[in-house]
């Protein structure tokens, strides 16, 4: 610890820090553009002057180290001040030096309301200009579809290109000219390929990097923010959605240190038009094979007379992607009350098993832990599409000091270096029998992390391969007492809480794949199942929000609400419990999926035991204690679930693994339902297309 | 004035042949050995006594620079960088080194670069000396060919030296600038600290020295620090290669003592101010990044660091540029100043706007197209960019427009004045959008 003056006022910091860190903690407030927490130091602003006692200038807070500085002649603390004259001279010579090439329009700029030129002009800035020259012209950038350029409110601050060069790993962005002729560009005005290229403008402190497509829609200062989580991969970022009237305007990450930091995919970001598209706002029944527009009444009705001619044993149950937890558990109890068995919740045939124990199915390092392991394993996964946070965190660990990194099965650019160590089960088997070299790089770390991804698990041999990997993990040591290496990376937000609600096939019954075949169920009821194809035959009902493949080939729809119309508990990979809130109301005749179970329930004549939300989470809480700690994970016995998982039976395959996701933008309903997403996915398409001449 | 057998750079004007037996015969390479034999402290140690202050233009002392470096290694390599990007408008002299007198550049990296514990040296060339660099290369290699440097050299000191052509960047003569562009980077100052004594190329503890700085050294250490010492001024020691330029009868590069006086070096070396000394107007000291000093106080001014700092300029790297009365003084600075503007590297805010804001100002100005309140203006715009960058470019845009307003504003009012009466037909253009 050294002691420092600042402002008159003495502290104690580690010697570590910067000086705006120490001034930050002396309660002084720094101004500052360039300077993010979670990029490298560029110090080129120069707004965060501050001075030190005997230095001949003002000096940038935010590269100097508190070392840094020298005590004074007798050893007195250094003394440093933020506000004496010399220091408000200089903030108010580089603000006027930011806006004289800024232009004045900031009533058309997208930023405007939340721009930090603008807040911090007006308290360090002065009023009236002195520059009577013209103001330099940039021409506008094409960065890609998500990012609007504005280059003449460009303040070459770089974070943009720190962003994308240090986290989301592309070289992409990158300043050209010098002098007042820099500018920010692509290579060629190509657009970024960065799966997390729209936290540029986040980043941005001004209106020049904003989101093309929520453009001139709506103002800050107009909208309803609303916390909540997300669901397009089971990482579970933090969100906040922001909403005008009935509508959501945007979404935008939210600081969450465990998850996603402050970063969010492009997708939980721009599947915001998905959300009003294809949605279904009122029931539908079809009739003489055409669906047609009905009432509650007589969808409930339709309902009723299906399953009352139906035998318990052929009728099923699949939850898709997307649901919470309440609706899930509001029909496991429906299902449960009609006697019926067949459930599932993995439309995919992920050999995941409950009964092996939870921790067989959750990311047990988390994702914050990712950062102590120091080695890697990673099999049948490609993180970045797959929880591109995972990604960013892994890459987060690589920059630190990279630790050896091997990858069994699709061979990506994950944007760090890896070993290729194989493509299948073969590989895998090698490093379980210790044959293979890396086998040993992973025994001889301390703490090893092997993440096995849902294109290991989805297929036939699925169990086998879950053994071999829980054999590996107990080989080299992936689990002790303080160290969880062991890590299932998941795809659907849904997934590990109907796991944790055990909505998988009773004793003997179908699992979604036997469901979907031919004539095996007379009634399927698919809660926002939409990843899978029901053989003609059975009665299908589909609860869902959008028209998607569930609905098209739905005997009776039932319209639902998405994640940002209600309030849901949703379980991320790590078996986090979130709470994901309610920002505006489902369109139509849409309800909440819970109150149309509970709806159903009664013309069923299976009332189920709650009337409103409140009851539901208690019954749920009372079945399911380690649900009602939210934001946080029940701690579970991992080495047990190991041992379990090890003994799995099977004889694995040869064929490769593969990543079960095929096209980044385009893996849930709401996506599909999205233009913007639509358009990225082409244009991902057309480049892998020309990669491949 | 410099006796002759006091000068190091015998061949300054390329009258004898650079090659290694001429260079030899000049006394290059001679007894380099026996000088790395007495250790690397007492290298460092003699640089400290001869009160060599660093030739590149900040005139830190060489032998101080020389012992920051580590002496323990700590498993990182260390570095000595030399700086041939010699870009300062009116300075020429690394250029005469590089053409005519390499073999003391190679002998001094070899000196420098053993004295600091570093085992290979880059010269970073600057981007249009392509004349310089086939000279130079062409003496590495005989250096080479003739074991003196190299692995396994007659030195007993392993030793590379690689030559390295930058693509004529002004910036990249700013060390830590020159540090990332060797690393194939953009040439974009570094922050300091940490200085490149600890962390500078690739991370490792790297001296960057000027090419003048460098090829004294062997002279210095072969005849002894104190006849070094000897010469010039107390604190201004030594000779010093004086590159004069302007509206002198004769420009020349020529090697004299330090502290001569400006009226000695002109009437000596370059046959008089043009139009004889009643006709000098200003002199700028060191390069066009100081603040020019008018006639009255130049000419019997002592050239050296202390004397022309008290005269609020600097010796910097001894580019002399004599103006006479037929100047345009504004437009003189006004050029100097799109200088600035058009290198500077943009990465920080005061130096990337306020040259172009300056440039544009003076620009109006050098015409009369202004108002005289924006002179005070323009005084504190400079002030504002003077000291707030993250390297020194900022300073070296800004202190030339200060030495101009400091000595000739009345003839910028009187430009002013004259627009002001006699109004150009082309119109004043519109305040920006």
């Amino acid at each position: 610890m050294t002691k420092l003056i600042v402002d008159g006022k003495e502290i104690d910091v580690p010697a570590e820090y910067t000086l705006l860190q120490a001034c930050e903690e002396a309660g002084a407030e720094i101004p500052r553009f360039c300077f993010h927490e979670r990029l490298s130091v560029a110090g080129n602003c120069r707004m965060c002057l501050v001075e030190i006692k005997g230095a001949p200038k003002p000096i940038a807070s935010c590269a100097w180290g508190v070392r840094d500085c020298r005590p004074g002649p007798n050893g007195e603390p250094p003394e440093i001040s933020t506000k004496s004259p010399t220091v408000k001279k200089a903030r108010e010579g580089v603000m006027e030096f930011l806006l004289i090439n800024h232009p004045l329009d900031c009533p058309i700029c997208d930023q405007g309301g939340e721009c930090d030129l603008q807040d911090q002009a007006m308290a360090y800035g002065v009023d009236s200009t002195r520059f009577h020259e013209n103001k330099r012209a940039v021409e506008d950038k094409y960065i890609g579809p998500l990012v609007k350029t504005w280059m003449n409110r460009c303040i070459h601050c770089t974070r943009c290109i720190r962003f994308a060069t240090e986290v989301a790993g592309v070289p992409d962005l990158g300043a050209i000219g010098r002098g007042e002729d820099m500018e920010i560009t692509t290579y060629l005005e190509k657009a970024m390929g960065s799966e997390l290229q729209s936290c540029v403008a986040d980043l941005c402190p001004v209106g020049a990097l904003t989101s093309k497509p929520y453009a001139y829609t709506a103002r800050p200062w107009e909208m309803t923010k609303t916390e909540s989580v997300d669901v397009m991969d089971a990482v579970g970022s933090a969100i906040r959605v922001d909403s005008r009237g009935r509508e959501v305007m945007r979404i935008l990450p939210r600081v969450n240190e465990a998850i996603n930091e402050e970063w969010i995919t492009d997708k939980t970001r721009h599947i915001v038009d998905g959300l009003r598209r294809q949605r279904l706002d009122k029931p539908y029944v079809r009739e003489n094979g055409k669906l047609r527009p009905a009432s509650w009444q007589e969808a409930f009705a339709a309902i009723a007379k299906a399953v009352g001619g139906a035998s318990p044993e052929r009728i099923g149950a699949i939850v898709g992607d997307l649901p919470a937890v309440e609706e899930i558990y509001a029909l496991k109890e429906l299902m449960t009350a009609l006697g019926v068995t067949n459930l599932d919740a993995r439309q995919d045939g992920a050999a995941l098993d409950p009964a092996l124990g939870r921790s067989s199915y959750l990311f047990n390092s988390t994702i914050e832990g990712i950062e102590e392991a120091d080695a890697i394993l990673i099999v049948g996964s490609n993180p970045r599409i797959e929880g591109s946070l995972v990604n960013v965190r892994i890459r987060k660990r690589f920059r630190m000091g990279p630790p050896p990194i091997g990858v069994i099965g699709e061979k990506a650019d994950l944007t760090y270096d890896y070993d290729y160590l194989g493509a299948g089960p073969d590989t895998l088997a090698e490093i379980v029998s210790g044959k293979h070299p890396f086998a040993k790089v992973l025994a001889e770390a301390e703490r090893p992390l092997i993440i096995l991804g849902q294109g290991a698990l989805m297929r036939e041999d699925g169990a086998a391969i879950m053994a071999l990997a829980a054999k590996a993990a107990e080989k080299v040591g992936a689990v002790t007492d303080d160290w969880n290496g062991f890590s299932v990376l998941h795809t659907a937000a849904a997934r590990v809480g109907a796991l944790d609600l055990g909505f998988v096939p009773g004793e003997g019954a179908l699992d979604a794949k036997a469901m979907a075949g031919e004539s095996a169920l007379d009634v399927i009821f698919l809660l926002g199942a939409d990843e899978i194809d029901i053989a003609p035959g059975a009665f299908v009902i589909y609860q869902g929000t959008h028209g998607d493949r569930g609905a098209h080939r739905a005997d009776v729809i039932l319209p639902g609400a998405t994640y940002t119309e209600k309030s849901g508990t949703f379980v991320n990979t790590e078996g986090r419990v979130q709470v994901a809130n309610r920002a505006a109301f489902p369109p139509g005749d849409a309800r909440e999926d819970w109150a149309i179970l509970r709806a159903l329930s009664d013309v069923l004549g299976h009332k189920l035991p709650f009337d409103n939300l409140a009851q539901l989470r208690e019954k749920l809480y009372a079945a399911y204690p380690h649900l009602a700690a939210i934001d946080e994970i029940a701690p579970g016995d991992v080495a047990a679930a190991v041992k379990a998982a090890a003994k799995l039976k099977g004889k694995p395959g040869d064929a490769p693994f593969v990543s079960p996701v095929k096209d980044f933008y385009l893996t849930n309903p709401i996506a599909r339902a999205s233009a913007i997403m639509a358009e990225c996915s082409a244009l991902a398409a057309g480049e892998s297309r020309e990669a491949a001449e | 004035m410099l006796q002759d057998k006091d000068r190091i750079f015998t061949n300054l004007y390329g009258f004898h042949s650079p090659d290694l037996d001429a260079a030899r015969k000049r006394g290059a390479w001679d007894e380099t050995k026996f000088l790395i034999d007495q250790g690397r402290d007492w290298i460092v140690d003699e640089m400290k006594k001869s009160g060599l202050r660093g030739r590149g233009g900040a005139g830190f002392p060489t032998g101080l620079k020389w012992s920051f470096m580590p002496k323990q290694n700590d498993g990182r390599p260390h570095y000595l960088v030399v700086n041939a990007d010699e870009s300062e408008p009116g300075t020429c002299k690394d250029r005469e080194i590089m053409r005519h007198d390499p073999h003391l550049l190679i002998e001094g990296c070899l000196l420098a670069s053993f004295a600091m514990g570093a085992h290979a040296c880059y010269i970073y060339l600057r981007g249009e000396y392509i004349a310089e660099r086939i000279a130079l290369q062409r003496a590495v290699d005989e250096a080479y060919k003739a074991k003196l440097i190299g692995k396994g050299n007659v030195h007993g000191w392993d030793f590379d030296l690689y030559v390295h052509h930058g693509a004529g960047a002004y910036i990249c003569g700013e060390e830590t600038a020159l540090l990332e562009s060797l690393e194939g980077k953009k040439g974009m100052p570094r922050l300091k600290p940490p200085f490149p004594a600890n962390v500078g190329l690739y991370g490792c503890p790297t001296t960057v020295n000027n090419v003048e700085s460098i090829a004294v050294a062997g002279t210095i250490l072969r005849r002894g620090a104190s006849w070094f010492s000897g010469l010039g001024r107390p604190n201004n020691v030594g000779t010093k290669l004086f590159c004069v330029s302007g509206h002198v009868n004769k420009p020349c590069n020529v090697e004299e003592e330090m502290g001569i006086t400006f009226r000695e070096l002109i009437d000596k070396h370059c046959g008089g101010i043009r139009g004889g000394w009643d006709n000098l107007l200003a002199v700028i000291p060191g390069g066009s990044s100081v603040p020019m000093v008018p006639a009255e106080q130049i000419a019997d001014a002592h050239m050296d660091f202390d004397t022309l700092r008290n005269l609020q300029s600097g010796l910097g790297t001894a580019a002399v540029i004599v103006m006479d009365k037929s100047t345009d003084i504004v437009r003189a600075i006004t050029r100097i100043s799109y200088f600035y503007k058009h290198e500077s590297c943009g990465q920080c805010t005061p130096c990337r706007e306020g040259t172009g804001w300056m440039w544009r100002v003076l620009t109006r100005m050098s015409e009369g197209r202004a108002q005289k309140r924006e002179i005070d203006m323009l005084l504190e715009v400079t002030k504002q960019v003077e000291g707030h960058t993250i390297c020194a470019l900022g300073d070296a845009a800004a202190w030339p427009i200060q030495g101009l307003i400091r000595h000739f504003r009345h003839e910028i009012e009187k430009r002013i004045d004259d627009y002001a009466a006699n109004p150009h037909s082309d119109p004043v253009r519109v305040a920006a959008e």
